[in-house]
């Protein structure tokens, strides 16, 4: 138990091991810093996080060190006094942030960082407002190439090192590093080693200031413009939390959203960059029927009714003629929802598992310059790309009783076995083509072939039913990670003309009534299926481990 | 008063042979000799803290007690470092030591190797110091040779080993992690402290480093005992408590504006003026001098007026500025504007900043701005005012950097505008442009 002293309140920290800066964050108050991050070493470079401190004796007294100190480099310890709002620590604060802005071009109106700079954050609230400098700046140029996806205007950077140190250490590739002394100092990569890692768009998220940008969102859009949503991305099993970014329906960016529990800090190039397919005019706006061997629009009230009623007839012949795919796309209430639907046609229709699509092995971080792995590892992008392999497994274990693989619903369309097949995809352009053409051409000879999916593919042209899909950015949900965390994700942008999700597709088709909720759902498979049952709590921002 | 007999420079002065055979012929290697034979590390460390001797290379820390920071009874391996990065602007006292009597430091180095249960000792020396560095290696090579060094050096089972290093010309470097960083093989930044050198220092194992001149101290103590050396220089000074006395002979490197520029020999607490007058042979063309840089540019500006203070660890402060440092006075006589003065001293620090801490980067860039504004006759009188809050807020005011660059760059700022403000003012007023040359940076840096 230990209790710091944070600008006169006693907070009580317990026994973790804190430094100042976390500290006086517990308490309430805010200690500016650039350098320090909780992911990477401590430098103590900046100088924006000086603080007056001391100790508070046993008997009450307090004695304060002479000297100012970083706070992120200074442990908190039981008894220790801070005080961040002295004329000291007000002094040196106010005066890094003058050296700061000395060498800085204040092109804020053209800098794609304005708005959630931590330089004119830390401006407006213990800085000053003009500048005692009337000298020239100085104005290196800005860099041609630093790597393929982030880009970086020299003269704006304030030298906090996050980004070389995140090459270091998180990523292990070291392509940054810093030219030159003194005021002349410079980010930079070596000749010809361009910053191409795969996690390399992260020094973007940690560059304080606008000097690292991504080439993907640069001048897309005005960050005060932006709304952000809490979302995990689709693209691996990792399944990283992030912060979704749009505005008026359109997805923008995907960040990174700190989850000790997930991924940690950080994520990947890959799923950040693999949100286009959301914006993409391309995708089925509304549902299609095959009509005199056309596939052309209908009206989801006249067509949902005409699927049930085509489902219930198959299934009146034969019990196990009708099955559907689950794809590993869906959301664990969206494959309940599926499963209850099959199920309450016909107790014997056949559930599957979608494709599961892997590729390569897991990719480890920090790892050398050929691509090893090195030390323990501290970000792994997953082979399996898809987001919610577990959940829904869970869901056919419980409605199933087994897992039945796509292979097996290749295998009974092939064979004749099936009359009607549901097949769900949803899968982003990450995953891959999710079938073989061998598997297409079974596929098809199910006579009633519905496809639930995103875009126009060759298995959509020979259904018989399309429904527009929609993509983890439109609907509410849980997806579950590899490691069996299950982590919510909310809706941002509306899912097209259509305006339905997978989740309202499936009510409708059991003739639920009313729109989808996501929470309330969660309770009813809760109570039905032991292995998720923690779903019927509050997920939180950072989920919940099933099991 | 009888003249001081040099100790340090003894050989030096007499021309002698930088060779093993005459350093031995002149008694050297008698302390090692001693000490090995009869002397514990222990006692040695016991010795050395006695004599009260405190570090040559500029912070003046008590050698003895800082040997006495590692950790008890480590696994080892335990390094020294001898920090032979001498790049304090005007200071030579490590030069002259290593380039002409060579073996005097590295029986030091062994010395001290035994003391603190060292097996490898790295010598970190400036790149610009060629001559330095043949003397060096051939000093070290005739070791080998003779058994001084390598395994069980004279039969006694000590293990040592001596390795050059040459850096390759950054002032940082001479900060002792910024040299141990450097000697890792990376960017000179300093290291952030806890943990200091002595508990993880290079290759994150205890490391004690030590100027030169302090490693050719080490064996004179060993040789002539504690109390030799006690009885030279001045004691505490009793109003100071913090003064821990200044024992011991010291070099005193004379330079700038004098007749006879070099490098002396004298106990610690000689005056300025003595320096000037008596060693340098006085002012050179009959001018008189308007001021001195004591102990590197490091340590601030001294006047006219203040030329009797006597240059110990403790003397300086009394007249505002930081210290004795290196114990290299520059002189600079009347004729000689203040305003070029400091233009060159904020230039090499604006150049020499590693550019780690915001305020040591960003400020010492500005301050050579300022000035050089300032010489082109477009100063302004809140120049000053700029220029001391600045000097103030990058490194004066405590904990404001992670090492001591930016409180050495502030501090003769500080003592200017506070000193010369008369004289800067004028200069202002009256818009004046500098008639020097430009100061080009040459060589070194």
């Amino acid at each position: 138990m230990a209790t710091v002293h944070i600008n006169g309140a006693a907070v009580d920290i317990g026994d973790e091991k804190l430094n100042l800066v976390q500290a006086a964050k517990k308490a309430g108050v805010e200690i500016p810093s650039y350098c320090w991050h909780p992911a990477l070493s401590v430098v103590a470079s900046c100088r924006m996080c000086l603080v007056e401190v001391g100790e508070k004796k046993p008997d009450g007294t307090v004695a304060m060190q002479p000297r100012v100190v970083p706070a992120c480099q200074t442990p908190a310890k039981d008894g220790t006094v801070v005080n961040t709002i002295s004329e000291k620590s007000k002094y040196a604060q106010e005066r890094t942030l003058e050296s700061l802005l000395l060498n800085h071009p204040l092109d804020c109106p053209v800098c794609d960082k304005a708005g959630e700079c931590g330089l004119q954050d830390y401006t407006f609230r213990y800085g000053r407002a003009t500048t005692r400098m009337i000298e020239e700046k100085n104005t290196p140029p800005n860099k041609d190439y630093i790597g393929d996806n982030v880009t970086l205007f020299t003269d704006r950077c304030i030298m906090c090192s996050r980004c070389v140190r995140f090459t270091r250490e998180i990523s292990g590739t070291s392509e940054l590093q810093i030219l030159n002394r003194g005021h002349h100092a410079e980010i930079d990569i070596f000749p010809e080693e361009p910053l191409n890692n795969k996690l390399a768009t992260n020094v973007v998220d940690l560059c304080p200031v606008g000097a690292l940008c991504s080439k993907d969102f640069l001048y897309k859009q005005r960050v005060w413009f932006l709304k952000t949503q809490q979302s995990v991305c689709a693209d691996c099993s990792t399944g990283c939390s992030t912060h979704l970014d749009y505005n008026k329906d359109i997805v923008y960016r995907l960040r990174p959203r700190d989850n000790p529990q997930a991924q940690g800090h950080f994520m990947c190039d890959e799923g950040r960059l693999d949100y286009e397919y959301v914006n993409a005019k391309e995708r089925f706006q509304q549902p299609l029927a095959r009509v005199e061997g056309k596939l052309t629009p209908q009206a989801w009230e006249k067509l949902g009714p005409q699927i049930r009623s085509e489902l219930v007839g198959l299934a009146r012949k034969k019990g196990d003629a009708i099955g559907a795919v689950l794809s590993p796309f869906l959301t664990v209430e969206e494959a309940y929802l599926l499963a209850k639907l099959m199920k309450s046609i016909a107790p014997k229709a056949r559930l599957y598992l979608g494709y599961v699509p892997v590729r390569g092995k897991d990719d480890q971080y920090p790892q050398d310059r050929q691509g090893n792995p090195v030390g323990p590892a501290k970000f792994t992008i997953r082979a399996e790309k898809c987001p919610n392999r577990r959940g829904v497994e869970a869901v056919l274990r419980q409605l199933q009783g087994e897992v039945l693989p796509f292979e097996t619903a290749v295998r009974d369309a092939g064979n004749g076995t099936l009359q009607a097949l549901f097949v769900t995809a949803g899968y982003s352009p990450n995953a891959g083509q999710w079938y073989q053409t061998a598997q297409l051409e079974s596929l098809k000879k199910t006579p009633t072939l519905i496809v639930q999916d995103l875009m126009p593919s060759t298995l959509s042209a020979e259904a018989k039913y399309v429904i527009p899909a929609a993509t983890w950015a439109e609907k509410d949900g849980v997806f579950v990670n590899h490691a069996n965390l299950a982590q919510a994700i909310h809706w941002a942008v509306r899912p097209g003309w259509f305006g339905r999700t997978d989740g309202q597709v499936f009510a409708d088709l059991m003739e639920r009534r009313g729109l989808l909720n996501a929470e309330g759902l969660r309770k009813e498979l809760a109570a039905e299926i032991p292995a998720l049952a923690p779903l019927a709590g509050n997920l939180g921002e950072q989920g919940v481990k099933l099991r | 008063m009888t003249e001081f007999e040099p100790v340090l420079l003894k050989r030096i002065s007499k021309k002698a042979s930088p060779s093993l055979d005459a350093y031995r012929a002149d008694g050297g290697y008698r302390a090692l000799t001693k000490a090995l034979n009869e002397m514990t590390p222990a006692y040695v460390v016991d010795s050395v803290k006695a004599s009260g001797m405190r570090g040559r290379g500029g912070a003046g820390f008590p050698c003895g007690v800082k040997w006495t920071f590692l950790p008890k009874d480590h696994p080892g391996p335990i390094y020294l470092c001898i920090n032979a990065d001498e790049s304090e602007p005007c200071t030579f006292n490590n030069r002259i030591l290593m380039e002409e009597d060579p073996h005097q430091v590295l029986e030091g180095v062994v010395l001290a190797c035994y003391a603190i249960g060292a097996k490898t000792a790295y010598f970190y020396l400036r790149y610009e110091y060629g001559r330095a560095y043949r003397a060096l290696q051939k000093a070290i090579d005739e070791m080998y040779a003779a058994g001084l060094l390598g395994k069980n050096i004279m039969g006694k089972g000590l293990d040592c080993d001596i390795f050059l290093h040459r850096g390759a010309g950054a002032y940082i470097c001479g900060e002792e992690t910024g040299l141990i960083e450097s000697l890792e093989g990376k960017r000179g930044w300093p290291r952030i402290k806890p943990p200091f050198p002595a508990i993880e220092g290079a290759f994150r194992k205890p490391t004690i480093v030590n100027n030169v001149e302090t490693m050719a101290c080490v064996t004179h103590i060993i040789d002539r005992g504690a109390d030799w050396f006690k009885s030279i220089g001045v004691p505490p000074d009793p109003k100071n408590p913090r003064d821990a006395g200044s024992y011991g002979p010291k070099l005193y490197c004379i330079s700038g504006h004098v007749n006879n520029p070099g490098c002396v020999e004298l106990p610690l607490g000689v005056t300025v003026r003595e320096l000037i007058d008596k060693h340098g042979g006085g002012v050179w063309k009959g001018r008189k001098a308007k001021g001195v840089i004591p102990g590197g540019i490091s340590m601030g500006i001294m006047t006219e007026a203040e030329f009797d203070t006597p240059l110990d660890f403790n003397g300086p402060g009394k007249v505002g500025c930081l210290g004795l440092g290196t114990a290299a006075i520059t002189v600079f006589d009347d004729q000689t504007s203040i305003v070029d003065v400091l233009y060159g001293i904020a230039r090499f620090f604006a150049h020499e900043s590693c550019g780690q801490c915001t305020p040591c980067r960003e400020g010492t860039g500005w301050m050579m701005k300022i000035l050089d504004r300032m010489r082109k006759g477009l100063g302004r009188v809140e120049d000053l005012k700029i220029l001391d809050d600045v000097a103030k807020s990058i490194g004066i005011m405590p904990g404001t950097t992670i090492c001591g660059l930016a409180d050495g760059a502030g501090w003769p700022i500080k003592n200017a505008v506070q000193k010369f403000r008369s004289e800067l003012e004028e200069y202002i007023r009256k818009g004046e442009r500098s008639t020097a040359a430009s100061l080009q940076m040459v060589g070194a840096h």
